[in-house]
């Protein structure tokens, strides 16, 4: 093999891997938010957390579907879903943590929320056509997410005493994941050099521009006393994620090769 | 207004008689229309009973969709239970215009003096129950609204023209799992008979008690808020649901089901009414589950409410200020 064919297969597996770790962030929050089905504060909530949800699993197809095609090699989006274990997947921390209760899954989404209005605008920009496809179609269903999540996340901090409470536990505890959002590994790296991915680290001043104006709105502090846990993106993760996979995987698992 | 006058200027004998009159010409009656009292308690019976199981009903679906086998399997339960709450909420809307809140409507169901259909109390147990869901029990919901489409309270039969073509889709999407396990491996054609000796005989007493016990039923076919008895429209389910079971090559669960020439129909083995009663009365696995979960649920959800309103109040509050 000569060395500029052996580039091109590295950065083929550079790109599967690229578009892998962004449906794993997908589908992980995806299934996460689907959770909140018939747990809802009421039946309208049930509703939007289910769109939201579904826009999740959609992009998680998308991206595994992509990936198959460009791995050739038989595997469909569910083989990417569904038989690899916790320490393959490498999704942001902050997707997989349990879903907690509204204040925490809205503090969640607003922090994701913004962090994918830079991310995806910055996709459509990328070298590699079908990731410019699915960030724009993503871009639509984000835009009306942010609209959710920061009316939520105003009317959650100025809305009672509790609620206020209860919001500024969420963004206490789930500060420290956002860190990583905006870290890219050297994988990322190559792929960044070529134009193809986002350059993650551009995006941490408008985002947290964003985030602290709707903070100011809504009441709420962004922590004094920073922390951050990072891993996602090397596969390792929280205690939640395996027990996630456990109940997402185990019926395709228990079937080989079935169709369903 | 016009209403007020007409309701001092006539009695209540002939203000029913024009009522009767018009339902008996097929014309819709409309919230604002003079109707007998127990016509509307009739309708918010039936409507919210309606809408608390579209509601409920997202419980037992809604315990698959993490587990669902493929992403889009996932991505189509999800959307159907969805699909359910959204009934749940015309159908609220719907029984508002008759003068009850959506709040009393779910204190009723919370506190079990509204009910829902019993098929939910049945548990969801493997994959095979959401095809078979989909297909029996949407199916045989089915047959009953679109029948309804056709009742004589307006917001309910539209509401219904609407609810009856997301349902087609529902059951068409169960029937789908069904061929997919049906056809599958061994092990996952056994699951499939394994949901349909489950489930077909609850789906069946879906339709309510025979005719003959029906509670409500004389009534109701005379105010055309049923358009069709309960053993009609259990009939036609069961002679539409013999050729679905054949084409996927699962063995049917009525064992006495024969065709009756003379009836054009299948004659069919008889229900177990006491299980059927048994569920209904508080012995099915998921009764005190499924509204404890909804309790729950709205309880969680209290905080939520509160902080809206608390908001919506700060909002008015500021406007009128600055409109001042």
């Amino acid at each position: 093999m000569t060395q500029s064919t052996q580039n091109k297969v590295d950065s083929k597996q550079d790109l599967i891997n690229y578009v892998v770790r962004l449906g794993d962030d997908a589908i992980v929050l995806g299934h996460r938010i689907s959770e909140w089905v018939s747990e809802g504060p009421f039946l309208e909530e049930d509703i939007a957390l289910g769109n939201v949800a579904l826009d999740y699993i959609g992009r998680a197809r998308m991206l595994y579907g992509y990936a198959a095609t460009l791995s050739d090699d038989g595997k469909t989006e569910d083989d990417f879903a569904f038989l690899r274990d916790e320490r393959q997947f490498e999704n942001y921390l902050i997707n997989e943590l349990p879903r907690g209760d509204f204040a925490y899954t809205i503090t969640r989404q607003l922090l994701v929320d913004l962090y994918n209005k830079y991310y995806l605008l910055a996709l459509t920009k990328s070298a590699d056509p079908t990731l410019v496809a699915i960030a724009q179609k993503a871009r639509k269903e984000t835009t009306y997410h942010c609209r959710r999540s920061t009316s939520w996340t105003l009317r959650l901090g100025d809305g009672t005493t509790e609620s206020k409470q209860r919001m500024q536990l969420a963004i206490d505890d789930i500060w420290g994941y956002s860190h990583e959002l905006f870290e890219s590994d050297a994988l990322e790296q190559r792929l960044i050099d070529t134009g193809v991915a986002v350059d993650c680290a551009a995006l941490k001043q408008p985002w947290l521009t964003d985030v602290k104006a709707i903070f100011e709105e809504a009441g709420l502090n962004i922590p004094q006393q920073d922390w951050a846990v990072r891993g996602g993106r090397k596969g390792y993760h929280s205690e939640h994620l395996g027990h996630l996979l456990t109940q997402m995987q185990f019926v395709y698992r228990s079937f080989p090769g079935a169709n369903w | 207004m016009v209403n007020n006058m007409i309701k001092n200027t006539l009695s209540e004998i002939e203000l029913e008689r024009l009522f009767q009159e018009k339902i008996d010409a097929e014309q819709k009656i409309e919230p604002k229309d003079w109707m007998p009292d127990a016509y509307r308690q009739n309708l918010i019976r039936q409507m919210s009973q309606h809408a608390h199981s579209e509601v409920i009903g997202m419980q037992p679906e809604g315990n698959w969709i993490t587990r669902a086998p493929s992403l889009r399997r996932k991505a189509v339960l999800l959307s159907k239970v969805q699909d359910e709450a959204g009934h749940g909420l015309y159908l609220y809307s719907a029984t508002e215009t008759l003068g009850i809140s959506r709040a009393q409507m779910i204190e009723a169901l919370q506190t079990g003096t509204a009910k829902y259909a019993s098929i939910f109390n049945y548990p969801t147990q493997t994959w095979g129950d959401m095809g078979a869901i989909g297909w029996l029990v949407d199916g045989a919901a089915i047959c009953n609204q679109v029948s309804l489409q056709r009742t004589s309270y307006g917001p309910y039969a539209r509401s219904m023209i609407r609810i009856c073509k997301e349902e087609s889709f529902h059951q068409r999407q169960g029937y789908q799992i069904m061929i997919e396990l049906a056809h599958g491996t061994p092990a996952q054609k056994a699951m499939a008979q394994d949901s349909l000796n489950r489930f077909y005989w609850p789906s069946l007493m879906m339709f309510g008690p025979h005719d003959s016990e029906s509670a409500h039923s004389a009534r109701s076919m005379k105010w055309k808020i049923k358009r069709e008895t309960n053993d009609d429209l259990r009939q036609k389910f069961i002679d539409q649901t013999v050729s679905q079971i054949t084409f996927l090559g699962l063995e049917h669960p009525d064992k006495d089901l024969v065709w009756n020439e003379k009836r054009e129909q299948y004659d069919s083995g008889e229900l177990d009414w006491d299980e059927f009663y048994s569920v209904i009365n508080g012995n099915g696995h998921c009764n005190r589950q499924r509204i404890q979960h909804h309790v729950k649920a709205h309880e969680d959800g209290a905080w939520v409410r509160e902080a809206t309103a608390a908001y919506n109040r700060k909002k008015e509050l500021k406007q009128t200020v600055d409109a001042a």
